[in-house]
């Protein structure tokens, strides 16, 4: 012990020896007190200088600089500032703000009918044995169905025109939210269900209290399948005998080989995926402030 | 606090638990165990771990159905379980108010937390709280529907030694404003002394022996009766010689 608090002072004093030191040793100080040089902030500024959109950004400058120096050709991979330029040009056009609203509508319809029905069924799975006996077999094997390839049954059935893109998209987007709602409700821990019934909760208390707070991470992974599934099963339901909308605008551009045209439509698509995501984000920076999270330094 | 509940619980005794039997699969676990507890008093339940005081205490708390014999507690019980078990996405407020109803449950919350020494806390998330602040929570949460028996399944046997003893002057002064019966399982045997009204140590899936506990406070803490009485309750619990 002595031989200890004799040595310990000594290596604090000087880091530097601590290659003599036979026993190594780790010296914590905050943050703020090491040395900042100019170089070491502008690397600390540059290492991620647009948060996630540093990859993004790079890939596109890089895109940029290739397509202008003549490596890509300009029918397989058009600039992105002539893309953008395209883009521009359809809107005033006319042609693309009319499409983005329609194929908005499709997503927006269908999503709103495989939700209502994703969740309600979710939700009575979750809570009912009867509801999970009901459902769940169900829509194990509808989520065993790839999303295209129910797509020509749908044809079959439902006809070429806008009940089949609505149908396929509601398809998409409900099954994902059933089955993550009802893994969520049924995750939620035992003992707080077990303590709520104790402390004299009715079972309304104990679904609005426990069941659907504890549930809520779950829905939000579920909502988050369902528009990235809902923007896929617009994708391939507007390609079947679309005479407007984004699928339209793509389908013309490729027997057209209007590159720009295409690529157009897959950044809207894009778009509309990524402001999807941010959507779920901020709903779970409001919604589960509850939450302990791991940070990534 | 409202006479109507004291004269309540003046009519019948706290707990009477007869020849009860719980079995899982070919073990028995309590073997036609007999228990009662009189209204205000605080019965510890001691015993090594395994022998069936969670068994027991589950049962009462009506969380468990006996294979034989008869459980009679008051329908208004609550449960101080192990752990906190708060919710996590409910604020403190929201978490004690849980099985309350009507418009001044809010008012109620707030002074049983004040009575815990948590007053000004009501609006922290449980994930804020030390493990001290969130098990005088899950204490407040027992207390607030006013019960009749209250269940302690070693509450503070996740907590430090200082805070344990901080725990302890609280139930003490608790008892004093709550007028309830109370069953505290635990394996500690200071905890037991420096609580009781009456100490039962089981084994063998029954009550084995019972100690009342007459103790000033001050020869809690240290006495010949005391000593005498943990010399006692170790060879009880058969750990005798070896302290």
């Amino acid at each position: 012990m002595t031989e200890l608090s004799l040595k310990a002072p000594a290596v604090g004093e000087s880091p530097d020896t601590k290659t003599t030191s036979a026993r190594e040793r780790e010296v914590f100080l905050p943050r703020d007190a090491r040395r900042r040089t100019p170089i070491s902030t502008l690397l600390e500024r540059l290492r991620w200088p647009l948060g996630i959109y540093t990859t993004p950004v790079v890939i596109l400058i890089a895109w940029e600089v290739l397509a202008r120096a003549g490596v890509l050709a300009k029918t397989y991979a058009p600039a992105p500032t002539s893309i953008v330029k395209s883009a521009a040009d359809l809107w005033q056009q006319g042609v693309l703000g009319p499409d983005l609203a329609i194929s908005l509508q499709r997503a927006g319809t269908g999503l709103a009918i495989g939700l209502t029905v994703g969740v309600i069924t979710g939700v009575l799975g979750g809570l009912l044995r009867s509801g999970e006996y009901l459902f769940n077999g169900l829509v194990q094997v509808l989520n065993t169905i790839p999303l295209l390839a129910v797509l020509p049954l749908m044809i079959v059935w439902f006809g070429i025109d806008e009940l089949t893109k609505v149908l396929l998209i509601s398809f998409g987007a409900g099954v994902p939210m059933y089955l993550n709602l009802f893994a969520a409700i049924r995750g939620v821990d035992q003992r707080l269900i077990e303590m709520a019934r104790t402390t004299g909760a009715g079972t309304w208390r104990l679904v609005t209290r426990v069941l659907v707070p504890g549930a809520l991470p779950g829905f939000l992974v579920g909502l988050r399948f369902s528009l990235a599934y809902s923007v896929l099963g617009l994708v391939a339901a507007e390609t079947v005998n679309a005479d407007k909308g984004l699928g339209f605008l793509i389908t013309q551009g490729q027997t057209y080989l209007q590159t720009n045209q295409v690529f157009v439509g897959l950044v809207v698509y894009s778009l509309l995926g990524l402001l999807a995501d941010q959507f779920v984000r901020a709903l779970e920076r409001v919604l589960l402030r509850w939450r302990p999270s791991y940070e990534a330094s | 606090m409202s006479s109507a509940v004291a004269t309540e619980t003046r009519r019948q005794t706290g707990v009477a638990v007869e020849q009860v039997v719980r079995r899982f699969g070919d073990r028995v676990v309590l073997d036609h165990l007999d228990l009662t507890i009189a209204d205000e008093e605080l019965v510890i339940l001691l015993g090594p771990s395994g022998c069936g005081k969670s068994t027991l205490l589950r049962l009462l708390a009506g969380l468990d159905r006996p294979d034989g014999g008869r459980v009679e507690v008051p329908a208004r019980r609550a449960i101080v379980f192990q752990a906190d078990r708060l919710l996590p996405w409910q604020r403190v407020l929201r978490n004690v108010t849980l099985g309350l109803h009507g418009p001044g449950a809010d008012q109620r919350a707030r002074d049983v937390l004040a009575e815990v020494g948590l007053s000004g806390r009501e609006k922290a998330w449980p994930k804020e709280l030390s493990g001290g602040e969130a098990q005088r929570v899950s204490l407040a949460r027992a207390l607030v529907s006013e019960p009749e028996l209250v269940l302690l399944d070693e509450p503070f046997a996740a907590l430090d030694a200082i805070t344990r003893l901080r725990m302890h002057d609280l139930v003490r002064a608790l008892r004093t404003r709550h007028h309830a019966a109370m069953l505290l399982v635990t394996h500690d045997v200071d905890e037991a002394i420096a609580l009781a009204d009456r100490i039962v140590v089981m084994s063998n899936g029954r009550i084995g022996t019972s100690h009342d506990v007459h103790l000033s406070a001050a020869d809690r803490e240290a006495s010949v009766a005391r000593e005498t009485l943990r010399a006692r309750l170790l060879e009880d619990l058969g750990l005798a010689g070896q302290h």
